[in-house]
């Protein structure tokens, strides 16, 4: 259903402690710090303040920073940008999951927590970067055994041919017990790389 | 470009009110809920309401399918589910036909002891791969999960899909098992009821969990089929990770949104099978959102009162039940409601009624500011 093209305008990935914009290494830490001071470290870095970011869980911190940063010059507070967001990974929740479980195994340590319980659907972190960039948007969560470039690009141009966005972020966001990857790309109508199977995979290395 | 059309041809479903669409629709035309008191230590301290599948159902309806003892109770329920739906579509299982299976929680009831091999076995790609591997699907299955609008997400990602051609034939599955993990997370938040759930009612107290699997084949073959999905959306609120939007924004521009696509006005809605969880913020949300779509005054009902809220699998099971009353025009009441406790009204459906139905409206609503619509008509 090719009536339309698409193009990928830019990309980002975040794994090993590293993060990379548009094929440009931008912010590093330490390969042995953990995720949660790497995280705490890129934020300080670029600036940000966005204090429910210390509130969220490990998958959606991933997800925030890849979004900010391939997002903060498209979106404002003020007006409403039409862009659908596509996410996908392996391990849905399950970091948050295993956590949440953790906090309900015995009756003797029995502490259930409204603030871990929400962070236990993978899609949250969309809710999280709805909210920060005020997107009122089409949003659908996927699992995959793996990074589906062939899935997420022809999902992405469904979305954008039949007009139910301008743009699309698309990502792969996985977070389990610290071994994690963020590939994310933005996808518009007008210009940029190509956007299908092959230009994602070279992008992402995959 | 015109799209292709999109039907509905065969759905299924597994319930404490029965493992098939007819045992189902004649409980509920009885107005009997799955619903029950339950005293299980392995739960909770305290009796809880649920709408709980008898394992040994499941197991007796199992062993006359397979023998295998690798499947997990809702792996058994999805098979179960979705077994009929393939006999009946008989697909060839090529590049081209595929596996949608939605769940918010999957086999989150093998993380119960805590290890690496249990968070390897709750893995939701792992689970849907045993389903298809078990039909003999040759494709990657694509897993829904969006919290509790999946069931009916998957619905409208199986159109796109075939709007796409990136397929041609659709079987969705989707499936969520009632388990402590979510019992414990709906209590801390305390949002479940201690009575069964009352959607829209003035008295309602919160969401009763359930379980259920169901099961539909979409596909561009509109001959026979029992509906055509004519519309959908799926807009996040952008306001709050768990709590509805106060405007019913999300809700109301995906109502909006599939009407626009389906090309029709608010009057020509017949039914709304709405998601009606029985909380405070959700139902009122719903009359909001509905009321800014002008559909105030369509027949609604909510189904929670029959199976509670079976999570991933509601926005599903739902529909398959709402398009039986799309076709045989029989709309059944929406249990738990007495009195109205909404701001602005909603037309609830209270007793067994009849009347001519063209046009079903489905909508869910979830955790992370989620929604869904779909519009359903009934196909000639």
């Amino acid at each position: 259903m090719a009536d339309k093209n698409s193009f990928i305008q830019s990309w980002c990935t975040i794994q090993n402690n590293k993060i990379n914009l548009n094929g440009e290494t931008i912010f590093e830490s330490e390969p042995t710090i953990g995720f949660a001071d790497f995280a705490k470290a890129a934020y300080r870095n670029f600036g940000w303040s966005y204090p429910k970011f210390f509130k969220m869980d490990s998958l959606s911190k991933l997800a925030f920073i890849a979004a900010e940063l391939l997002l903060k010059d498209e979106t404002t507070n003020e007006t409403e940008t039409d862009i659908a967001l596509v996410f996908s990974n392996k391990s849905s929740s399950m970091d948050t999951d295993v956590t949440f479980q953790e906090s309900i195994a015995t009756k003797e340590n029995y502490y259930p927590s409204p603030a871990v319980f929400v962070y236990t659907l993978p899609n949250i972190c969309m809710g999280e970067i709805s909210i920060r960039h005020n997107l009122k948007s089409e949003n659908s969560f996927f699992i995959f055994e793996k990074f589906n470039p062939g899935f997420l690009s022809n999902y992405t141009d469904v979305l954008l041919s039949t007009n139910r966005a301008e743009k699309v972020l698309c990502a792969w966001v996985d977070f389990y017990k610290e071994t994690y990857r963020a590939n994310f790309y933005l996808v518009n109508s007008t210009e940029g790389l190509e956007h299908n199977e092959t230009t994602i995979k070279t992008l992402f290395n995959t | 470009m015109k799209l292709k059309s999109v039907f509905i041809n065969t759905t299924n479903c597994i319930t404490p009110l029965g493992l098939d669409v007819e045992t189902n629709i004649r409980n509920i035309s009885k107005g009997i809920s799955g619903i029950r008191l339950h005293k299980n230590l392995v739960y909770a301290e305290q009796p809880f309401y649920a709408s709980i599948i008898e394992n040994s159902l499941i197991e007796e309806a199992f062993s006359s399918v397979s023998s295998s003892e690798e499947y997990t109770r809702l792996e058994k329920m999805m098979i179960l589910a979705l077994m009929p739906v393939i006999k009946k579509m008989n697909p060839v299982f090529d590049e081209k036909t595929i596996l949608i299976v939605s769940t918010t929680k999957g086999n989150i009831t093998q993380l119960s002891t805590i290890s690496e091999t249990s968070a390897q076995s709750a893995d939701l790609s792992l689970m849907a791969q045993k389903i298809a591997s078990f039909f003999g699907f040759i494709t990657e299955p694509v897993i829904v999960s969006n919290a509790c609008v999946s069931g009916i997400l998957s619905l409208a990602v199986a159109k796109r899909l075939i709007q796409s051609e990136a397929c041609n034939q659709a079987f969705v599955v989707a499936g969520d098992e009632f388990s402590k993990f979510v019992l414990s997370g709906f209590n801390c938040f305390q949002a479940v009821s201690n009575e069964p759930c009352q959607p829209y009612s003035v008295n309602r107290k919160g969401v009763t969990l359930g379980e259920a699997a169901a099961a539909a084949c979409v596909s561009a073959n509109g001959q026979n089929a029992l509906a055509e999905i004519v519309g959908d959306g799926a807009i996040n609120d952008a306001n709050h990770i768990s709590g509805p939007s106060r405007t019913g924004e999300g809700l109301f521009r995906s109502v909006e949104r599939a009407m626009k696509e389906a090309e029709i006005k608010s009057e020509q809605i017949d039914y709304i099978n709405a998601h009606g969880t029985a909380t405070s913020f959700n139902d009122e949300m719903e009359a909001i959102a509905f009321n800014r779509s002008r559909l105030g005054n369509v027949p609604l009902n909510s189904l929670k009162g029959y199976y509670g809220h079976t999570l991933g699998a509601s926005g599903l099971l739902e529909t398959v039940i709402g398009i039986e009353s799309l076709n045989s025009g029989k709309l059944y009441p929406s249990i738990g409601f007495d009195e109205m406790g909404l701001s602005q009204a909603l037309n609830i459906i209270t007793q067994n009624e009849e009347k001519e139905l063209n046009y079903l409206l489905k909508t869910a609503s979830g955790f992370g500011g989620c929604n869904t619509a779909v519009l359903f008509k009934k196909a000639k």
